[in-house]
This record gives C-alpha cells, sequence and structure tokens, in this order.
C-alpha cells in the first residue's frame, strides 16, 4: 500500500513517516502529496504566533483540549522550534506543555525544527499540514516559533491567526506593532492573571483604535495580495474587528471565550468571502515557492558549478557586477 | 526561503525522543543531553517530567524518531524498559533504537541488552560517546 492509501485509512505510523518524507522534501513524500492533494482543503488551519514565552504552546494545549472535549474536533498540531544556525540541531521542547493531549487517538502531534528558514515557519510546514488535512483532520494548529517582528508566514498559511501577548512585555508593544500584531485575527493576552495586564489590554486597544478602519491586504513579493472579494463593494463589506481575548491557560480562564472567537472568525470568513480569498493566496503563495524552486534546479542542472564559481570570482575581484554575472549566467543556458 | 545552493533534497536528520519516564524529578541529565546531541546536529524531541511509558511510545510515533533516549534515575528502569519496549513494538516502530541513561546496577546491564536496549549511560559517561554511539545505532 501507498502512503497516501495508508495515511487515507487513518494509519497512525503511515502518516508520522510520511510526514518525515515531507519535511526531507523525499520522492515518496512528493508522490504522496500530489496524490493526497485532492483530498485537502477541508480543515480549518489556526495559527498560533507571539514572542518567546507568552504561552502559545500551553495555549495550544488548552485549545487543542477544548476542540476534542467540546466540539469533538481531531486535532492535529504542528508545532516548530527553531533549529541551530550552527550545526542544524535542535530542541523542540513544545510537547513539554501538551501532556494533556495524551493518549487520546484523535490528536496528533507533530514538532518539527526550522532548518534554516526564517519566517517562523520551517519550509515544509504547509506541505506537513496539507498531509494532516488530507488524512481528516478538522483542525490543524500551527505553533510557530518564538516569534518577533516579522514572522508572519504563519498569517498567509492559516485561516485565523493568533498573535499571544502577555502583560510584562507591554512596554515593548510600540515597537512591535507594525509587524507581528498586524496579522492578528484575534489578540491574545495570556497569563492576564499577572499584574500590568491592564495595561497590555490599553496598548493593544489603542493600537486597534489606530488601525481601524483600514483594508486587511497582504503584501507579498511586491503585489499586493487583498483580503477583499474582488467582487464586493468594499464600503459594504463586512469588516472583522480584531478582537482582544484574555486568557490564562495553565488555569483553562478564558479559553471558551477564545474557542468562541475563533468561531466567530471562521464565520465571517465564510460569509464575506474571505477565507475564498485566503485560501487562493495560500496556494498561490505555495506555487510560486515550487515555481522559484523548479527554476533554481533547472539553473543548476544547466549551469555547471564551474561556471558559477567563475563568475562568482569576477564579483568577487570586482571585475564584474553582480547584475552582470546574472545575466552571463543565465545567457550560458543551453535552454 | 531556500539558500541558493542547497540541492531539493534535504538531508534526513537524525531524530532523538528525550523522555524521562517515573516519578523522580531529576531531569538535569537529560537536557545535557537533549543539548549535546542538539549540538550534534540532531532534532531532539523533549517531552518532560514524569512520562508514562504510554506517553513515550506514542510521542515517539508522532515524532517518527530513530532513537528514543530514557533517563531513569528512580531504580524502575526494569520495569519501565520492558514496557516502552513492548509498546514501540505493538506500533511496529521496530526500528527505534532505545538507549538508557540513568543510575543501572551493573547486574541489570545484560538483561536490557537481551530486552533489547541499544545502549546504557551510567554517570561519568561522556558526551561524546553517547553521540557517536547514538550515530552507530542509527546508522547500522
Amino acid at each position: 500500500m501507498t502512503y497516501s492509501q495508508a495515511v487515507l485509512n487513518g494509519d497512525r505510523l503511515a502518516l508520522a513517516r510520511l510526514l518525515t518524507q515531507v519535511e526531507n522534501n523525499a520522492p515518496d513524500g512528493r508522490i504522496a502529496l500530489i496524490e493526497l492533494f485532492p483530498h485537502t482543503g477541508r480543515a480549518h488551519l489556526i495559527g498560533v504566533t507571539g514572542a518567546p514565552g507568552t504561552g502559545k504552546s500551553s495555549l495550544v494545549n488548552q485549545l487543542a483540549l477544548y476542540y476534542r472535549k467540546v466540539e469533538n474536533k481531531r486535532v492535529a498540531i504542528v508545532a516548530v522550534d527553531p533549529s541551530s544556525p550552527f550545526t542544524g540541531g535542535a530542541v523542540l521542547g513544545d510537547r513539554v506543555r501538551m501532556r494533556d493531549l495524551s493518549g487520546d487517538p484523535h490528536v496528533f502531534i507533530r514538532s518539527m525544527a526550522t532548518r534554516g528558514s526564517l519566517g517562523g515557519l520551517a519550509q515544509a510546514t504547509a506541505n506537513m499540514v496539507q498531509v494532516f488535512d488530507a488524512a481528516g483532520f478538522d483542525i490543524i494548529i500551527i505553533e510557530t516559533v518564538g516569534a518577533g517582528q516579522s514572522e508572519v508566514d504563519v498569517a498567509r498559511l492559516a485561516h485565523t491567526t493568533l498573535v499571544v501577548e502577555a502583560p510584562g512585555l507591554g512596554d515593548d508593544i510600540q515597537a512591535i506593532k507594525a509587524g507581528i500584531l498586524e496579522i492578528a485575527d484575534i489578540l491574545v493576552i495570556n497569563k492576564a492573571d499577572r499584574p500590568g495586564v491592564e495595561n497590555t489590554e490599553k496598548a493593544l486597544k489603542s493600537m486597534l483604535d489606530l488601525a481601524h478602519p483600514t483594508e486587511r491586504v497582504f503584501r507579498h513579493h511586491g503585489s499586493i495580495m487583498r483580503t477583499v472579494a474582488p467582487t464586493q463593494d468594499s464600503s459594504s463589506r463586512l469588516m472583522w474587528i480584531q478582537p482582544i481575548q484574555k486568557t490564562v491557560s495553565i488555569e483553562s480562564k478564558g479559553i471558551v471565550e477564545l474557542a468562541e472567537s475563533i468561531g466567530r472568525h471562521v464565520s465571517h470568513l465564510r460569509q464575506s468571502g474571505d477565507w475564498a480569498v485566503r485560501e487562493r493566496t495560500r496556494l498561490e503563495v505555495e506555487l510560486e515557492a515550487l515555481i522559484r524552486e523548479a527554476l533554481l534546479n533547472r539553473f543548476h542542472e544547466d549551469v555547471s558549478q564551474k561556471e558559477y564559481d567563475e563568475a562568482l570570482e569576477k564579483v568577487v575581484q570586482r571585475n564584474i557586477s553582480p547584475w552582470e554575472a546574472v545575466k552571463m549566467l543565465l545567457n550560458g543556458r543551453s535552454k | 526561503m531556500t539558500d541558493k545552493k542547497t540541492s531539493p533534497e534535504q538531508s534526513r536528520r537524525i531524530r532523538v525522543l528525550v523522555a524521562k519516564p517515573g516519578l523522580d524529578g531529576h531531569d538535569r541529565g537529560a537536557k545535557v543531553v537533549a543539548r549535546a546531541l542538539r549540538d550534534a546536529g540532531m532534532e531532539v524531541i523533549y517531552t518532560g517530567l514524569r512520562q508514562t511509558p504510554e506517553m513515550i511510545a506514542e510521542a515517539a510515533l508522532q515524532e517518527d524518531v530513530d532513537v528514543v533516549g530514557l533517563s531513569i534515575l528512580s531504580g524502575a528502569h526494569m520495569a519501565l524498559t520492558p514496557r516502552v519496549l513492548e509498546l514501540l513494538k505493538a506500533n511496529g516502530q521496530t526500528h527505534v533504537k532505545v538507549f538508557i541513561g540513568g543510575i543501572i546496577p551493573d547486574e541489570d546491564l545484560q538483561r536490557l541488552k537481551e530486552m533489547g536496549v541499544a545502549g546504557v549511560f551510567g554517570p561519568g559517561a561522556s558526551t561524546e560517546d553517547i553521540i557517536r554511539d547514538v550515530q552507530t545505532a542509527v546508522a547500522g
């Protein structure tokens, strides 16, 4: 039986092994992705991002418990942690906070390292999410690395993006608000039992007041991805007001309210047509990445290492500029 | 995105689950080993304290690891180890190499090896030895 058949049949070992093949970009993984693609597009993808130590993993644990116990949904979690830039090794520790989910056959947690990727996710994260989607998981939670300002890739992948804040980071809010807070569909103040929670909430609220009302667009490779459906008149379209939810995940406080807020966001996406727009944007980003990879591979097949090194050497010697080198190498292609 | 010179075929990294079954709360050793394996370029999934054999086997399955490292300082290794091995086997993960670190009396070493444990590291084992043995076990 092929990987994809076994995964569609609910074989957990096959699922685990296929995820490895996909993560390693191995031939078996690529074949299975092609076979599984028609079965994708059903899951609700929830991205969870925020600074290190804000409690993302504990929150994911609680959300997954909610979806299991209250909504009886099948939940997959992809938890990303950074790889060492020096050795490529990684310690993936998100499972430590997710022990409550152990023993449930309808939960599947997979940790992955960034392997040099910088946007807060690994390169293979989107493909691994596709495998979970095809495997029939209703909810897929994607937890990013502890993120700073520009790790915003998750917003292009997920339908609903939660940005997790915690009291005490409030002084830095001014610094980060232009980056990561912008991508939030829902802002979560976790550890809301801590002192300073009022200040954090106030700062976030004032940020939101300044931000509304604006159209939400993703800037992507120089082009603008509109999140509004093109057929709708922008003045009459439904606007999503980013809510602020307070949680104390280690005490399970605020989780029901957060899940309800996520539910409202899904309804909004469906009603406004944004769901389809986000799907389209996500697939376009994937398509472009694949095209880039394919072109790059073709380039390296066509241009020998020797030609490449010679051109590089000329640039290093300041004989030619990098732009001229590119022109020279591309002109040298046989096809 | 990709580095300009990386090939699309990424090499497989060794994935290791480091777990602490049983009830003792001493996880310094496990953390030292996790860190050492990380520095050797491996991807280490760290699961924390007080794991049951069931939790360990489930995590090993979901993470598709090559190696499971058990840190046991409680003396319960002769009860916990066979259970973990049994569950790994039941899940179809017979290829997974199991290592044990901790306080293991000499008389138990042989029996653990017979059960299928790939290696035992006591106090004073060097991280270099651990890294080398893990790499050898996965390669072989």
